[in-house]
C-alpha cells in the first residue's frame, strides 16, 4: 500500500456545508459499486427461490413438495418445519411468520423456499409443488374491512377541545370524503440477502436492509441462537424508501436458514414481480371529514376519520397510523378537533413504512378540507390556507398538545408566493381557462410541516465508531444505512469538520452490527440527525484525547492546543495531524472511540396522546401548475417552484437531491402510480409494465428548487441542520391540488372537485365529468 | 439448409467472444452477470421496462457501425452474433478515468443509490454517439426507458444536456473499433444445445426452408414480446428462428402508392420515413416503449403478436394497410384488419411469416390522426389507442362545412382485437363535418364497443375516452396545434 498523502491548505476539503458529491458516485458510474446481487459467487453457493400463496385467505390443506425436492439441481426445500427457533419475523407484534403454516392471509405469503444450484432451477422446481387450499372469504379493501370492524390493532381517537360542540355552532359546515391510494416503493434494487455460515453457531448476513439490527434480531430469533452469533452487514442499498425497514427480515431469515441447513453460502434475490407481490407498500386510506368554519374560512371545529389498509398483520402500522394522526393538522391550527384512526386488517400484503410514514396521507386530508372550504366560499385556496396557518405566539398548539416553537411558515410562504409569482399566475390562469375550451390549467400552493423524530421514543438513539490509525487515516462507522440519500458522505463531513481534516482521510465503511450494536432503522428522516450526532460525539472524544495528549506532551495548556485544517497548533508550534496521531500512538493514547447520541427533549404519553413526540419540525412549500385535457383526463405538470427548509444544510447538493427526488416520488404517488388489487386479492400491477412510476419526461419542464437560506435549526441538531429525507415528498401534494384546481375551473371554482388519489388520467376525467354534472344539474 | 455455425461470435468490449454450448434461451443480461462475470449491468425488472440493464450494441450497417441502447434483460444472446456488446465496464478508460458521460453525471450529482446508474450511463453513451445537435425532446426520448426512483431526474437531464453540448459532432468512443472481419461468417448461425435450436437464416429463401423443416418453431424478431416469455413465464423456447439477419425483411421504402415496410424494420429504423409521410404515426411510434425497445422492436412483430393493445394495428387499419405474408407456397396479401380474427387468433397459415406491410398515404382532403391514451404518457401500454381517418370533399376551415365521403376508425384496447367503429363510421359518412355530426356519431361508440375493466382502465373510462377522442379529432381539424390536447411532442421531430 502506498502511503497516504494529505493536502495541507487553508481550509479542509469536504467539511460541513460543502456540496460534496456522493461518496460512491464514481463507483456507481463505472459499475463497480457492489450490491448484494453483485457479490462474487462463493464455492458451493446455493440460490433460493421463495414460493408463495396463490390465495388471499385460505387454509393450506395439502402441500406436496416431493416433486420439488426431486427436481434435478434442487438441494433442499425449506418449510415452517425447518425453523429451529420461532417462526416469526415481525418488527413489533408477532404476526409475520417466515413460512405460513396452515393459514395463509394474502396472495404472496411465503409458503416454502427452494434451495438449488441456480436460481433458474429453484424457480422451475417450485412450479412442481402441489398445493391445495380451502378458501375463506377474503376482505380486500378498507371499506369492507371497516364495515366488519376487522382491525390489526385497536382504533384510536385523538381529541383536543370539543369538536362536536364546535361543529354544532359554526356558520358553515361541510362533509367530504377522500380516497388516498397506496404506493409501491419501487426501489430499483429488489430485496436481497446473502448468508454465510460461520464457526460455532455463527452466521454473517449481507442484507439489503435499512435496519440491520432488526434483521440481526429476527434472524437470531428464527434460528434460535443469541444475537451475538449473527452479524449483519450493509454497504449500500439500491434504494429503500421505507420498503427495506421491516421487509428484509423475512428474506434474510430464509437465506440464513438455507445457509445453516446446507452449510453453504446462500443467496436470495427477489425478482421484480415477486418483490412487488410479496412485500408491503404505503398504506392506502379511506377518509371522511366533517368541518365547521367561519365566513373567513377559518376552521372552528373538525372531525376526521382515517381508515387505512394495513394488510394481514400489524407490521409497523401502529406507528404509521399514529403519524397520520399527528400530521392531519399539517400546517394548520385546529382548535377543536377529533381524529379517529382505524387500522384495518385486510387479506392483502402487510403494508409498511414508506417515506413519510403515514404523514403524507394525514396531510392530504386536511389539504382537501381547506380546498373544499375555499370552493364553498368562492375564495382562492391559498387565502384559506394562509388564514388557517399555525400562529407564532398563539394558535400554536398541535392536536397532540405540542407547542410549536420553530414556526417559519409565514416567512416561507411569503417568499415562495413571491418567487413563484403566484398571484399574477393565478390571474393568467383564470384568463387562460376562460378562453380555452378543452385544456384547463390549475395552480396550487401547499405547505408542509413535518415532525422529526421517531414517535417511538426509544428508537431515537444512535451509535458511531471511529478509529484513527497510526498513519493518520480514519475509519468511520455508524449505524446508518446508505441507500442513495448521501448519509455516508454527510456523516463523514461532520467528522472531517469536527477533526478539521480533509474528507479523503476518512474511510467510509459498511454498517455492521458487529461494529455498532442495537441501532435503529435508517428511517424517519433521522439518518444524519442521529448518526451525524453520534459520529460528532465520537470525533469530539478523539479530538479531546489528542488535545489533552498534545498539551501534556508539549507542555502547553489544552486551551493552547487548537485544531487547524489538517494540523494542530500547540502554543506556537504547528504539527501535521498525522504526526500528532503517530506520537499519540507511540505514547499509548487510545485512538478509537464510540459515540452515542439520544435525542433530547422528546416526550410523549401514548395513553393520553399528549406531549412532544417531535424534537422539531421541518418545513417547506411548493407551487405546482398543471395543464389538464378535459377530454381524456391526461395532464402535464408544467411548472413547480419549491422552497424548502433544511436548517443549515450539511450538504446542499445531497439535500437538493432529496428534495427533488422526494418531490417526484410524491408526484408519482398522487398521479400515475396506481396499485390495483382484484376482488380475489391478486395484485394486478406487479411490475413496471403495469405500475407506472414517473419517467424523466414527467419531470416538470420548469422546476425551481430553493433551500431556505440563513435558517439554522432552532434546536441543537448536528451543525444546526435539519432532516430532509421525507418532508419533500409531501411537497407534491401541490400537484394533486393543482389538478383539482383545474377541475374546479369547470365549475367556476365554486364547486368542490371530487378527485381521489392517485389522480390518474381516468380519475381526473371522472372528476371532470362529475363537475360537469354538478354544474349542469 | 447448409450446416451452419454452432458458435456465437461477438465482441464484448474489445474482446472477441466465441460462445458454444450455452442454452440458446440465455438472455444477454444473464450471460453478462452469470457467465462473463460482468455485474455492473443490473436487473431491475427483467421485462424491458426499467432500463437498469441497458447496454449498447454496435452493429455494422453498410460502411459504418450503429451503436444503439438495448435492454439486455430481454435480448437473447445468440442475436448478438456479429455485433459488439458494450457494457458499463467498457466505458471507463483503461487507466480508470471516467468517460465524459460519466464525469458529467458525476459533476451533476446524477446518481444517488446508483442502481439505475449503469443503465443511464449506457443510454447517454448511445445518445452521445449521435452526431449533430440533440434537442431537449430527443434527450427525453433517449432516457424515458431508464427509470430512476431516487433523483427525480433533474440532474440526469441536466447531465444529458451537458453531454449533448459537449460532444456535439465529435462522439467520444472509449473503446477500440474491433476487427469486424473476424466476425464475418460463411454459413448462417445454426445452434443446437440440448433440446433447443436456434437458427439465424440470412435470406428469405433460407427462412422458408427452415419453416418447412421446423413448422413448430418460434419466429424471433426484436424479441420485445418473445423475450418476456422466457424471463416472465419461464417458458423454454425450443426452436427459434431469428429474423434479424435477413436484410430483405428490413427494407423500408416510399413509392407512389405509399410506404412499404419490411416486417423486420425496427421502429427506430422506420421512424424517419414514417414521420416524414405520416407525421401522426411518427408521433405515435415515439410513444411506443422506450428508445431501447424501439431500437430492436419491429412493426412486423407488433402486428404478428396479435395483441389487442398493440399500437400499430389501429392506425394501420384506419389507413387501410395491406399485410403481406409468405410461405413456401408463395405470397399472400390481405387487408390488415382481416388478419385479426379473434382474441389470440390471427389469420396465419402453416409456415407463413409476415413479410411486409404496405401503407397507402392519406389522399387529398383527408384527415388522419391517432391518439394513445395511457396512465403514463411515455413508455406505457395503451388503455385506449384510437385512430381516425376521414375523407372529406374539402378541407375544414375553407369556407363551407365539408362533406364526409368516407371514414375509417379503429381502436385498440376496446375489444379482443383491434376493432373498427363501424356504427360511428356509418353515422359520419355522407354527413357534414360539423359539431352536430360528431355528437351524433360519438354516442354510436356504445354500439361498437363493450370494453373490459382491467388494471389499465375501467370499461367506462375507455368508452368515454373513445367518444371524446372523436371530438378531439374533430376539434383538431379547426383548432391550433396544441389547443385541443396537451402537446408534449414537438411539431417536427427531427
Ligand atoms: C418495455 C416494453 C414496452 C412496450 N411498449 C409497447 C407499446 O408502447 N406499444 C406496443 O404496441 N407494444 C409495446 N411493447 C410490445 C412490443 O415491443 C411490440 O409488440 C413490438 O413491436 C414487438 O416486436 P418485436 O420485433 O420485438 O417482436 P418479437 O417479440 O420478436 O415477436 C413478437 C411476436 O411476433 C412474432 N413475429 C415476429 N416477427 C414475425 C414475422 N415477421 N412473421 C410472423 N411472426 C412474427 C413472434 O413469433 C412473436 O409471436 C412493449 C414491450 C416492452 C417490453
Ligand atoms: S432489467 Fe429492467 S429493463 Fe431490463
Ligand atoms: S439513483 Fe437510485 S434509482 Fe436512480
Amino acid at each position: 500500500m502506498t502511503a497516504l498523502t494529505f493536502k495541507k491548505s487553508g481550509s479542509i476539503q469536504g467539511g460541513v456545508r460543502a456540496p460534496q458529491p456522493h461518496d460512491s458516485a464514481a463507483k456507481q458510474l463505472s459499475g463497480q459499486a457492489v450490491y448484494i446481487c453483485d457479490m462474487p459467487d462463493v464455492t458451493g453457493q446455493v440460490h433460493i427461490h421463495v414460493a408463495y400463496s396463490a390465495q388471499a385467505h385460505a387454509r393450506v390443506i395439502k402441500m406436496d413438495l416431493s416433486e420439488v425436492r426431486a427436481y434435478p439441481g434442487v438441494i433442499c426445500v425449506l418449510t415452517a418445519d425447518d425453523i429451529p427457533g420461532e417462526n416469526d419475523v415481525s418488527p413489533v407484534t408477532p404476526s409475520d411468520p417466515v413460512f405460513a403454516k396452515g393459514l395463509v392471509e394474502y396472495v404472496g405469503q411465503s409458503l416454502f423456499a427452494v434451495v438449488a444450484e441456480s436460481l433458474a432451477v429453484a424457480r422451475l422446481a417450485a412450479k412442481r409443488a402441489v398445493i391445495e387450499y380451502q378458501p375463506f372469504e377474503a376482505l380486500i379493501d378498507v371499506e369492507t374491512a371497516l364495515a366488519r370492524d376487522h382491525y390489526v390493532l385497536p382504533s384510536k381517537t385523538l381529541r383536543k377541545g370539543n369538536a362536536a360542540r364546535a361543529l354544532e355552532s359554526t356558520p358553515h359546515r361541510l362533509q367530504g370524503a377522500l380516497k388516498i391510494g397506496g404506493q409501491d416503493h419501487f426501489y430499483l434494487e429488489g430485496q436481497a440477502a446473502f448468508a454465510m455460515p460461520g464457526e460455532d453457531q455463527d452466521v454473517t448476513i449481507y442484507s439489503s436492509t435499512q435496519h440491520p439490527s432488526e434483521v440481526q434480531h429476527c434472524c437470531a430469533r428464527v434460528l434460535g441462537i443469541p444475537d451475538h452469533c449473527v452479524t449483519v452487514e450493509v454497504r449500500r442499498l439500491g434504494g429503500g424508501f421505507g420498503g427495506k425497514e421491516s421487509q428484509p427480515a423475512l428474506f434474510a431469515a430464509i437465506a440464513a436458514l438455507a445457509a445453516k441447513k446446507t452449510g453453504q453460502a446462500a443467496k436470495l434475490v427477489l425478482d421484480r414481480d415477486d418483490d412487488m407481490i410479496m412485500t408491503g407498500k404505503r398504506h392506502d386510506f379511506m377518509t371522511h371529514y366533517d368541518v365547521g368554519f367561519d365566513s373567513n374560512g377559518v376552521i372552528q371545529g373538525i372531525e376526521m376519520t382515517l381508515a387505512s389498509r394495513c394488510g394481514m398483520s400489524a407490521d409497523l402500522s401502529g406507528a404509521i397510523n399514529d403519524r397520520t394522526v399527528f400530521h392531519a393538522d399539517n400546517a394548520y391550527f385546529l382548535e377543536h378537533v377529533t381524529i379517529h384512526s382505524h387500522r384495518c386488517k385486510t387479506h392483502t400484503v402487510s403494508n409498511t413504512a414508506f417515506r413519510g410514514f403515514g404523514g403524507p396521507q394525514g396531510m392530504m386530508v386536511i389539504e382537501r378540507v381547506l380546498e373544499d372550504i375555499a370552493r364553498h366560499l368562492g375564495e382562492d385556496p391559498l387565502l384559506i390556507r394562509r388564514r388557517n396557518l399555525y400562529g407564532q405566539k398563539e394558535r400554536n398548539i398541535t392536536p397532540y398538545g405540542m407547542v410549536i416553537e420553530d414556526n417559519i411558515l409565514d416567512t416561507l410562504l411569503d417568499q415562495l408566493e413571491q418567487d413563484a409569482d403566484y398571484q399574477k399566475r393565478r390571474q393568467q390562469i383564470q384568463a387562460f381557462n376562460w378562453e380555452s375550451p378543452v385544456l384547463k390549467k390549475g395552480l396550487a400552493l401547499t405547505p408542509v410541516k413535518f415532525g422529526i423524530s421517531f414517535t417511538t421514543k426509544h428508537l431515537n438513539q444512535a451509535g458511531a465508531l471511529i478509529h484513527i490509525y497510526s498513519d493518520g487515516s480514519i475509519m468511520l462507522n455508524h449505524g446508518g444505512i446508505e441507500m442513495g440519500q448521501g448519509l455516508y458522505i454527510k456523516v463523514a463531513q461532520v467528522v472531517a469538520e469536527t477533526l478539521q481534516v480533509d474528507i479523503d482521510r476518512i474511510k467510509i465503511t459498511a454498517a455492521s452490527t458487529a461494529k455498532v450494536p442495537n441501532t435503529s432503522a435508517t428511517a424517519a428522516s433521522s439518518g444524519s440527525d442521529l448518526n451525524g450526532k453520534a459520529a460528532e460525539v465520537a470525533a469530539q472524544k478523539l479530538k479531546k484525547r489528542l488535545q489533552v495528549f498534545a498539551a501534556e506532551h508539549y507542555g502547553e495548556t489544552t486551551e493552547n492546543v487548537c485544531f487547524m485544517p489538517n494540523q494542530i497548533c500547540i502554543g506556537n508550534r504547528v504539527i501535521p495531524f498525522d504526526d500528532l496521531v503517530k506520537q499519540a500512538y507511540l505514547n499509548r493514547v487510545s485512538l478509537s472511540a464510540t459515540g452515542f447520541y439520544r435525542t433530547p427533549e422528546i416526550n410523549f404519553d401514548a395513553d393520553t396522546q399528549q406531549g412532544r413526540p417531535f424534537y422539531y419540525f421541518a418545513y417547506g412549500a411548493a407551487v405546482s401548475e398543471v395543464l389538464v385535457d378535459t377530454l381524456t383526463g391526461e395532464y402535464q405538470v408544467s411548472r413547480v417552484d419549491i422552497l424548502h427548509d433544511c436548517g443549515e444544510s450539511l450538504n446542499p447538493a445531497m439535500d437538493k437531491g432529496q428534495i427533488e427526488g422526494g418531490f417526484i416520488q410524491g408526484m408519482g404517488w398522487l398521479t400515475t402510480e396506481e396499485l390495483v388489487f382484484d376482488s380475489s386479492g391478486q395484485l394486478k400491477t406487479h411490475a413496471p409494465s403495469t405500475y407506472k412510476i414517473p419517467t424523466c419526461a414527467d419531470r416538470p419542464p420548469v422546476m425551481n428548487i430553493n433551500i431556505l437560506e440563513n435558517n439554522p435549526n432552532r434546536v441543537e441538531t448536528v451543525y444546526r441542520s435539519k432532516a430532509v429525507g421525507e418532508p419533500p415528498l409531501m411537497l407534491a401534494i401541490s400537484v394533486f391540488h393543482a389538478l383539482s384546481d383545474a377541475v374546479a375551473s369547470l365549475g367556476d371554482y365554486r364547486q368542490r372537485p371530487t378527485l381521489n388519489a392517485p389522480a390518474t388520467p381516468e380519475a381526473v376525467l371522472m372528476a371532470c365529468e362529475a363537475m360537469h354534472r354538478e354544474v349542469n344539474g | 439448409m447448409a450446416v451452419g455455425s454452432q458458435t456465437i461470435r461477438f465482441f464484448l468490449g474489445e474482446e472477441l467472444q466465441e460462445v458454444r454450448g450455452l442454452d440458446t434461451n440465455t438472455t444477454v443480461l444473464n450471460y453478462l452477470r452469470l457467465q462473463a462475470g460482468r455485474r455492473g449491468t443490473k436487473e431491475g425488472c427483467a421485462e424491458g421496462d426499467c432500463g437498469a440493464c441497458t447496454v449498447v450494441v454496435g452493429r455494422p450497417v453498410g460502411d459504418h457501425v450503429e451503436y444503439r441502447a438495448v435492454n439486455a434483460c430481454i435480448q437473447l444472446l445468440p442475436t448478438l452474433d456479429g455485433c459488439q456488446l458494450l457494457t458499463v465496464e467498457d466505458v471507463r478508460s483503461s487507466t480508470g478515468e471516467l468517460h465524459p458521460v460519466q464525469q458529467i453525471l458525476f459533476n451533476r450529482n446524477g446518481t444517488q443509490c446508483g442502481f439505475c446508474t449503469p443503465g443511464i450511463v449506457m443510454s447517454l453513451l448511445a445518445l452521445s454517439q449521435q452526431t449533430g445537435p440533440i434537442s431537449t425532446y430527443e434527450r427525453q426520448l433517449a432516457l424515458v426507458g431508464n427509470l430512476c426512483r431516487c433523483t427525480g431526474y433533474g440532474p440526469i437531464l441536466d447531465a444529458a444536456q451537458d453531454v449533448s453540448e459537449k460532444i456535439e459532432g465529435t462522439p467520444e468512443q472509449p473503446w477500440q473499433t474491433p476487427a469486424w472481419n473476424q466476425l464475418q461468417r460463411t454459413s448462417p448461425l445454426s445452434i443446437e444445445v440440448g433440446e433447443k435450436q436456434f437458427f439465424a437464416p440470412q435470406s428469405v429463401q433460407e427462412l422458408i426452408q427452415l419453416l418447412d423443416e421446423f413448422p413448430q418453431s418460434i419466429l424471433l424478431a426484436g424479441g420485445t414480446d418473445v423475450g418476456l416469455w422466457v424471463t416472465k413465464q419461464q417458458q423454454a423456447l425450443d426452436t427459434v428462428i431469428y429474423l434479424g439477419e435477413i436484410a430483405e425483411l428490413q427494407t423500408t421504402a416510399f413509392d407512389q402508392k405509399g410506404l412499404v415496410l419490411g416486417a423486420m424494420a425496427t421502429y427506430q429504423a422506420a421512424l424517419p420515413l414514417i414521420a416524414e409521410h405520416v407525421p401522426a404515426l411518427g408521433a405515435l411510434i415515439e410513444r411506443i416503449g422506450s428508445m431501447q425497445i424501439r431500437n430492436v422492436g419491429t412493426i412486423g412483430g407488433n402486428i404478428a403478436n396479435g395483441s389487442p393493445i398493440g399500437d400499430m394495428p389501429p392506425p394501420l387499419i384506419a389507413l387501410n394497410a395491406t399485410l403481406y405474408l409468405r410461405n413456401s407456397s408463395g405470397q399472400r396479401a390481405l387487408p390488415l384488419e382481416d388478419f385479426f380474427i379473434d382474441y389470440g387468433k390471427q389469420d396465419v397459415r402453416p409456415g407463413e411469416f409476415v413479410e411486409k406491410i404496405h401503407i397507402p398515404l392519406p389522399p387529398k382532403h383527408s384527415l388522419f390522426n391517432v391518439y394513445k391514451v395511457s396512465k403514463r404518457f411515455d413508455q406505457d401500454i395503451s388503455a385506449v389507442c384510437g385512430a381516425f381517418y376521414v375523407q372529406l370533399d374539402a378541407m375544414p376551415g375553407e369556407g363551407r362545412e365539408p362533406l364526409i365521403v368516407a371514414a375509417r376508425i379503429c381502436f385498440g384496447g376496446m375489444a379482443g382485437t383491434p376493432a373498427r367503429a363501424f356504427h360511428v363510421e356509418q353515422r359520419l359518412q355522407g354527413n357534414r363535418w360539423n359539431e352536430e355530426t360528431i355528437n351524433k356519431a360519438r354516442v354510436m361508440m356504445d354500439q361498437d364497443y363493450a370494453p373490459i375493466t382491467d388494471m389499465r382502465a375501467s370499461a367506462s373510462y375507455r368508452l368515454q375516452v373513445a367518444k371524446n377522442l372523436l371530438r378531439r379529432f374533430y376539434l383538431e381539424s379547426y383548432m391550433d396545434r396544441g389547443a385541443a390536447r396537451i402537446d408534449r411532442q414537438p411539431a417536427v421531430s427531427r
